[in-house]
């Protein structure tokens, strides 16, 4: 890591990681898309979490997805994957994907039903 | 708090530099699209080769996505992916377990949607192509830009005008089709 202090221009990059302990990686696999909901004990323990967390426990009240949940928090991607991953493991939010795997391709079932979704757009 | 957590689908739309990408997210998308920041963290191969740890931190990329409800429990993300070979990286995280990607070109510039179509035959993503009709003009023919750009028979090769909302439905249609088609001869794994 490189020392914010003596480098102003890399403090930016460097405190995101402060907010996920220095963690890069995720302890779930989420995709992009994967949507976020807070759950009954993640709604009751919102009082209790860091600013960040908080923010992520009040935001998906209503489904978000990981990549919105960057994009409207203003957190790197992947350090909104990394406190959604440890919100997860406290049982605070649920996720949901379209396959079990993320690098599997939706089946032809939920095709048909995107087709029939964006037809009736 | 009540209701189910929607299921999430995901279409990537590539293609070179400025060539409409935005705009095409932006007309069917039910929100003002919005960006997120990735960090390079899988420094990679052949982009730099200083292996070190600071290079990993050392450019983050900006993707704009959008967002589409298809009925109550099904929701579309359209993700823009910046159209470069250099991010390739990027391509990998987008394309996992996505429907598909439309390839959007411009005419003009044939050339720069080379890169997404050979990274997308290689990954064996369906995609199709969408010629952008700017100022709603065709200048070339689809099979013309097929025949240019050497792709197979069954990949479509369509018209489409990133600015209306239709025409872009219509050219997402076209994709999810295609990945129906696809999914099928492939024995439709789960």
């Amino acid at each position: 890591m490189t020392d914010p202090d003596r480098n102003g221009a890399s403090a930016l990059r460097v405190r995101p990681y402060l907010l996920t302990r220095g963690r890069t990686k995720s302890v779930v696999d989420l995709p992009l898309e994967a949507q976020v909901r807070t759950t009954d004990a993640g709604d009751g323990g919102v009082g209790h979490q860091p600013p960040e967390q908080r923010a992520i426990l009040e935001l998906c009240a209503q489904p978000h997805s990981v990549a919105e949940i960057s994009a409207l928090l203003d957190m790197h991607l992947q350090v909104a994957r990394i406190l959604v991953g440890d919100l997860v493991n406290d049982g605070m939010v649920t996720t949901n994907t379209a396959t079990p795997q993320s690098n599997e391709r939706p089946d032809l079932r939920l095709l048909e039903r995107v087709l029939d979704g964006l037809q009736s757009l | 708090m009540s209701g189910a957590n929607p299921i999430p689908v995901k279409i990537v739309v590539a293609g070179g530099f400025a060539v409409g990408k935005s705009t095409f997210v932006e007309s069917i998308s039910d929100i003002d699209p919005l960006t997120t920041e990735a960090a390079m963290t899988k420094v990679s191969e052949g982009i730099d080769d200083i292996g070190d740890a600071t290079s990993k931190k050392s450019t983050t990329v900006a993707m704009d996505f959008g967002r589409v409800a298809l009925g109550q429990d099904l929701v579309l993300y359209l993700f823009g992916t910046p159209g470069q070979n250099r991010f390739h990286f990027m391509w990998d995280e987008l394309v996992r377990g996505a429907i598909g990607a439309v390839v959007l070109v411009d005419t003009n510039r044939l050339e720069h949607c080379f890169p997404a179509v050979d990274y997308m035959e290689q990954a064996g993503v369906p995609f199709i192509v969408a010629v952008n009709a700017f100022d709603g003009v065709v200048r070339h023919h689809p099979e013309d830009v097929r025949e240019a750009l050497d792709v197979p028979a069954h990949v479509p090769v369509i018209v489409t005008d990133a600015r209306h909302k239709a025409a872009v439905r219509d050219a997402l249609v076209n994709l999810v089709r295609h990945a129906m088609t696809v999914a099928a001869s492939a024995g439709a794994p789960a």
